[in-house]
């Protein structure tokens, strides 16, 4: 499997609700299967993102921390909904 | 088991409870999560709540209308001048934004009804709270609503609030999507999963 990441955001420093309104705009100029790197210091983020993923059917690779910070490996999937 | 038929479709029942699960399934995938909220503050503090949360569903890909009636209109404006206010406001914590950690963390214990009455604490709140805010990360009123409006957030102005306050529709920014009242608003909320008032 690929996991190549080629795109990255650094959300560090910023509070919730921004780590996820700026992956959502990051995510929206990549292409399907394309993967997204996300820097965060939000503790909030850990479950935010995960719940995001869930939401947005898009596919969370990797969730980790590392001296503080948090990094996400997003992949982008074709948008789903739920109700 | 599996001979039994539902009366009314004529169906195997197993062959029909699976079509009925799939038609759920189905329809719950395709259907797109909405929210209404109505914002009736316009302080600094309660202007958070309803643009955090219309950004974030946003985020999610709901459908989100605001509407913003009474003093919720404050949030509206070109120039967004919000204060906080501490009268009526007694959970209203009182910190300072500089100095020592432990001495930020520190809640100062000045009672509500002084910090009211001072002439000139509202604004001094407003700023002490603008440059927590700002140090801490979290994101302007401005900013918000910027993302909001990017977003696609439907935002959606009380006019009987502007009549009723002689408030001018040039004060507002223009990304207002409509001006209505309470019997326009009330369908689209009636169709939303979640409707909240704050």
């Amino acid at each position: 499997m690929n996991t190549t990441t080629e795109h990255s955001l650094d959300a560090r420093g910023l509070n919730c609700p921004l780590p996820i309104l700026r992956t959502r705009k990051a995510l929206a100029g990549l292409e399907d299967g394309e993967t997204l790197l996300v820097i965060s210091t939000d503790p909030g983020s850990v479950k935010d993102m995960e719940s995001f993923c869930n939401q947005t059917g898009n596919e969370l690779v990797e969730n980790a921390s590392v001296n503080g910070e948090f990094r996400f490996t997003i992949r982008k999937s074709q948008e789903k909904r739920h109700g | 088991m599996g001979k039994s038929v539902d009366i009314r479709t004529g169906m195997n029942q197993d062959l029909f409870n699976q079509w009925f699960d799939e038609r759920m399934a189905k329809r719950e995938a395709e259907h797109t999560p909405s929210m209404t909220i109505i914002a009736t503050k316009g302080t600094l503090d309660m202007a958070y709540p309803p643009f955090i949360l219309a950004s974030t569903a946003a985020a999610l890909g709901w459908d989100v209308a605001v509407f913003f009636t009474f003093y919720g209109l404050n949030l509206l404006k070109k120039d967004l001048d919000l204060k906080l206010s501490p009268l009526g406001n007694p959970a209203m914590p009182m910190k300072l934004p500089v100095g020592p950690k432990w001495l930020q963390d520190t809640e100062l214990n000045i009672p509500n009804a002084l910090m009211a009455t001072i002439p000139g604490f509202e604004n001094l709140a407003s700023g002490l709270m603008k440059k927590t805010m700002r140090d801490k990360g979290v994101a302007s009123i401005a900013e918000l609503r910027e993302l909001c409006v990017e977003a696609e957030v439907k935002l959606v102005a009380c006019q009987m609030t502007v009549d009723l306050y002689g408030m001018k529709k040039d004060d507002f920014i223009n990304e207002i999507d409509d001006w209505v009242g309470a019997a326009s608003f009330l369908p689209t909320a009636q169709k939303a999963d979640i409707s909240l008032f704050i």
